[in-house]
């Protein structure tokens, strides 16, 4: 069967790209009585260059720091004229626009319990401007603005933690999700848009541009990421963990070393310690999440 | 048709006006001096005397973007803010004016940091006068309320639709008790209508709203924003004009003259000022001068051609400002002169900043105004310096 795309193909990502994949993935289930709102980054300029949208569902995009308030205005303005076919609002914003710049709209967006739905796909750095380290830059990955030289190892902290930030919020539905296990980020994308009230959803989409990596392994690493505890996938109703995706844990090298973003922690043995760091963060969520 | 004149606080006078016109999406964030229009929207959403989205933001930044949104999804929607706020909105501003969302703003004039003040003057507004968006200046709490209920229409006619502020001096219009004259919510709405979009978010017509653009396509977007505000223009009259015929009050199209026929000096200013101002031109008059008073309401369209026929062959005019282009001097004197450029009656333009972070410009000031420019008329060429009404010298020693 041919299914009508409503993220049409024909954009301009870059091959391998994470994000296009799962935004695909996630039109599918949103289906076509849905807005979609996002900020500027990568996903706003590889699909919307003027005459030439790959878009099939309302998009709307403003600037860079306000993708939730957009959508809570859209909102908003269906609500005002009684939204008669429940049309459902979507944004879906890089991790520059979510953890940084777009953190305080977000924060009111989760604050007034709006209905809308916010995914997050996280590529853990300013892509669209030629990979600058964001909040959501692990530790150790080496960007532009965290480079790698002399002591500096990458990025010298450790990424910020949204799924607590979003908990914090008392945000009703909070889960994780990967490219590489798209049931699960479909069944997650029905039940945040089904929940009323607030959703966020996090996706970790692998970026071969930032992370210096071949464009087909994407999907591998997306699952390495989740094998290694790096990135747990889980899921939280009204603040209870609901769900937790066991692993068998493969150690972080595996996920680590085909990036080149990593590469100057394999190189010299200086860097021991940030491994160590890395290795224990995995650990760390192994347990808190009692993933294996 | 016959109002209700009662004693009103100018927030208020506002308020009841945005009440009327119903929009469908109230966001604004507090900041002195606007706060009261906000909490009287808030109030009248809550008691069921409004029924709109009343949108509690994070910021100004999200409440413009909030307003945004509903605009862009078919609803009409206002918001308010002051000062630092508006500086603050001045990114969103700028898109929603290029994506055409005919939003309906407050802009409560007030000063603009540093040092922080909640004095009145023009800087704020001015900051945002590039972004495409329509700015009406007032004179009276009178004034405030026709033309919010005129505003929405201008905003939304589908020849227009950009964002249009209306802009009321802080304290002095926003908190100033004067009778206001207001006419039945039901009239109000009859003469407001409602909001029909050409476009909207909707899935049974997917647009895409906010593209990415190469090197083709912005100067046209620009473009189409000068053409906008020409067709204002037009709007502003007659909507102004149909409302002097539904409820009878009219306070000047693009400009309003005071005493101008046989002028000898001209004060041209906008806002609150031009109320003493066209006290103080009075005063002179019967002293036998020949002062007229030329009020700027609409500084965006500008009325370049308004004013250089108001000031007819008048050797002489004097500009108030309550804005600064650092280093370069009043900005409404700067468009002043520069609408006089080729213009075959060049008179004498002399440039004032009288009440910059609210300095005081009572009668007397304004009479002294009028004795330097008649001063600086005989001796000055037209690229005279800006005049600093009351500057402190003392303060730099
Ligand atoms: C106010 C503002 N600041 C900075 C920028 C420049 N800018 C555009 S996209 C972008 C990075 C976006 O990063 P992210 O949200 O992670 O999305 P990605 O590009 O990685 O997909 C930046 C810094 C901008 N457009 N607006
Ligand atoms: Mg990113």
């Amino acid at each position: 069967m041919e299914v009508k795309e409503l993220h049409a193909p024909g954009h301009r990502a870059c091959p391998g790209c994470g994000c296009a994949i799962a935004v695909k993935i996630i039109l599918r289930e949103t289906g076509p009585n849905t807005i979609i709102v996002s900020p500027t980054g990568c996903l706003e300029t590889f699909t919307s260059p003027i005459r030439s949208s790959s878009w099939e569902v309302p998009w709307i995009h403003s600037l860079f720091e306000n993708a939730p308030a957009i959508a809570t205005g859209v909102l908003a303005g269906l609500n005002s004229q009684g939204n008669p076919n429940g049309t459902k609002v979507v944004a879906i914003g890089g991790d520059g626009g979510t953890y940084d710049i777009g953190m305080g709209s977000l924060s009111g967006m989760f604050e007034r319990k709006d209905d809308i739905l916010y995914i997050c796909y996280d590529n853990e750095a300013y892509m669209n401007t030629g990979i600058q380290g964001s909040s959501a830059t692990p530790l150790g990955a080496g960007t532009t603005t965290t480079p790698v030289t002399g002591d500096s190892f990458g990025k010298m902290v450790e990424k910020k933690d949204m799924v607590a930030i979003a908990l914090a919020h008392g945000v009703p539905y909070v889960a994780t999700a990967s490219i590489a296990n798209l049931a699960d980020l479909k069944k997650k994308v029905r039940k945040g848009m089904d929940n009323p009230g607030p959703a966020f959803i996090l996706m970790l989409t692998p970026c071969n541009v930032g992370w210096g990596y071949e464009p087909e392994e994407t999907v591998e690493l997306a699952r390495k990421a989740v094998e290694t505890g790096l990135f747990p996938i889980v899921e939280f109703e009204n603040g209870n963990m609901v769900s937790a995706l066991k692993i068998r844990p493969v150690p972080v090298e595996e996920y680590l070393k085909p990036q080149k973003r990593y590469q100057h922690l394999f190189k010299n043995d200086k860097f021991e310690d940030v491994l160590k760091a890395i290795r224990k963060k995995a650990e760390d969520n192994i347990k808190k999440f009692g993933l294996a | 048709m016959k109002g209700k004149t009662a004693i009103l606080e100018g927030s208020r006078a506002v308020a009841e006006a945005v009440r009327a016109c119903r929009p469908d999406v109230i966001s604004v964030y507090p900041i002195t001096p606007q706060t009261h229009i906000l909490e009287d929207l808030a109030r009248f959403v809550s008691s069921g005397q409004l029924k709109s989205q009343f949108v509690r933001a994070d910021s100004e930044f999200s409440a413009a973007s909030i307003v945004y949104g509903a605009s862009a999804a078919g609803a009409r929607a206002y918001t308010a803010s002051a000062s630092q706020g508006l500086l603050l909105m001045n990114e969103v501003i700028y898109a929603m004016a290029s994506t055409r969302l005919p939003v309906v703003l407050t802009a409560v004039n007030r000063a603009i940091s540093a040092p922080i003040t909640i004095q009145p003057d023009h800087q704020d507004t001015m900051s945002l006068r590039d972004t495409g968006a329509l700015q009406i200046h007032v004179e009276s709490l009178q004034e405030a309320y026709d033309a919010h209920v005129q505003s929405f229409r201008i905003a939304e006619d589908p020849e227009v639709l950009l964002p249009i502020f209306i802009c009321m001096d802080g304290w002095v219009l926003s908190h100033s008790y004067e009778p206001v004259t207001v006419f039945p919510d039901e009239a109000i709405s009859e003469f407001a209508g409602t909001f029909q979009p050409v476009q909207k978010l909707d899935p049974a017509k997917p647009l895409t709203y906010g593209s990415y653009a190469d090197q083709d396509v912005l100067m046209e977007y620009r473009y189409a924003l000068m053409l906008a505000q020409e067709k204002a223009r037009e709007k502003i009259r007659s909507v102004t004009k149909e409302y002097k015929e539904v409820f009878g009050h009219f306070d000047g199209d693009l400009i309003d003259t005071h005493r101008t026929e046989d002028a000898e000096i001209i004060l041209v200013a906008m806002g609150s000022m031009v109320s003493t101002i066209r006290a103080a031109v009075d005063e002179l008059r019967a002293e036998g001068r020949k002062v007229g008073l030329v009020k700027v309401r609409t500084f965006r369209p500008f009325p370049e051609e308004e004013i250089i026929k108001a000031c007819g062959k008048a050797p002489l005019i004097a500009v108030l400002d309550k804005s600064l282009s650092v280093n370069t001097g009043g900005i409404l004197a700067t468009e002043i002169k520069a609408a006089f450029y080729g213009n075959p009656v060049q008179p004498v333009i002399v440039p004032f900043m009288a009440g910059l972070g609210g300095k005081e410009v009572n009668r007397r000031v304004i009479k002294e105004i009028v004795d330097i420019a008649c001063r600086a008329g005989d001796k000055q060429g037209p690229r005279g310096d800006t005049i600093w009404m009351g500057l402190d010298h003392g303060f730099f020693s």
